[in-house]
């Protein structure tokens, strides 16, 4: 396997998720395929959490959406490098739309873990928070530590947004633990639990 | 030139469809601006077609009712993120307006353009074509009925007779 050192990074994705999740009240949540789909799950399985099993590069547009829907609820989309990279172009769109309820963390972990651990462009010395700063993100930053998760959570629970956290995890393989796999559950799932109309209109 | 994106705005407006995200057209110049002058709803310019597919996948998980603005060429944009929608069965409505059609000045229209109905369709899309200006407000109107309550894509293929014919100054 190629290394780029993430592979000793001190973060760890699924105590990240936790850290993310652990306090989450009426916290809205969007995770990425992959990866931080299944730490999202490995947290606990959650009515008011989308997981996402295709749909790449699509997560924070569908956080944007979400957020701009239910401006009362804090919105967090989690999700990977790749997946991230395959939507750059979005959080230009948030920047124009500038919701403060959303937040946008990403679980860099410098690969693409599904298909095989080959190194993302971050590994390359592309900074998404560079980019999103650059687009125009409220706040933005890099979380490298523990010190530095713990600085940047009253930021993504309570900060006047839009927020965007690039968290340096490291490079691991982990057990799969995989969200309800039915798309349609998934979403009539979400409406019940969120609208006080119920699942359809 | 009629009035028929007056009609589409006055759909939108009715069936209390707020996120109104686009890619800009010519074709769609009067509805863009009556849709962000109207404060019901959001406009929310994209960089690509695609980021609107997700967006609107956003705003009904939240309960809000959104509609996707292109023109023909930004169909192809479209066409992964489209699994999202058919995977679980969110509503979406496209109007889209044609170009590559009819007196088309540029040439490198065509192949999308004559292509963005089938290319539509193997995704599961519904079809909606229009080229008469008072047929416009109604075929719309089917359109949005049969994706909000049918929870699934639904596009309105605007014809380009219905455009102002571009140019290019020459």
């Amino acid at each position: 396997m190629v290394e780029s050192g993430s592979e000793s990074y001190p973060l760890k994705r699924r105590d990240v998720a936790t850290a993310l999740l652990a306090e989450r009240n009426d916290m809205l949540v969007v995770a990425g395929l992959g990866s931080t789909a299944w730490d999202a799950t490995a947290t606990g399985d959650h009515p008011l959490t989308f997981p996402l099993w295709g749909a790449m590069g699509g997560a924070v547009t569908i956080g944007l959406g979400l957020a701009l829907a239910q401006t009362s609820h804090r919105v967090l989309v989690i999700t990977g490098d790749g997946e991230m990279l395959m939507g750059l172009g979005s959080l230009a769109t948030v920047a124009a739309q500038a919701p403060v309820n959303l937040v946008v963390c990403v679980f860099d972990n410098e690969r693409y873990g599904e298909t095989g651990m080959q190194l993302t462009h971050t590994a390359m010395g592309v900074s998404l928070t560079e980019v999103a700063a650059a687009c125009g993100i409220r706040i933005t930053g890099d979380v490298r530590s523990e010190d530095q998760l713990a600085e940047a959570l009253p930021v993504i629970r309570n900060a006047v947004g839009p927020v965007f956290f690039n968290i340096k995890v490291r490079a691991e393989k982990l057990d799969f633990v995989l969200p309800p796999k039915n798309g349609v559950e998934l979403k009539e799932r979400f409406r019940l639990a969120l609208l006080d109309d119920g699942a359809t209109d | 030139m009629s009035n028929w994106p007056d009609g589409i705005f006055r759909v939108l407006l009715t069936l209390d469809v707020c996120q109104i995200a686009y890619v800009p057209d010519a074709g769609h110049t009067r509805l863009i601006k009556l849709c962000r002058d109207e404060p019901a709803m959001i406009a929310v310019p994209l960089t690509t077609e695609e980021e609107g597919v997700s967006l609107l996948a956003g705003a009904w998980l939240g309960g809000q009712r959104g509609v996707l603005l292109m023109q023909s060429s930004g169909v192809g944009n479209c066409i992964n993120m489209l699994g999202l929608t058919q995977s679980c069965r969110f509503p979406l409505l496209i109007i889209a307006t044609m170009r590559g059609q009819w007196q088309e000045f540029n040439p490198w229209q065509e192949p999308m353009g004559a292509a963005a109905g089938d290319v539509l369709s193997a995704m599961g899309v519904g079809i909606h074509e229009v080229d008469r200006p008072e047929y416009v407000e109604g075929t719309v109107q089917n359109a949005a009925v049969a994706a909000f309550a049918g929870e699934k894509a639904e596009a309105v293929l605007l014809h380009q007779k219905l455009m102002p014919v571009k140019t290019f100054g020459k």
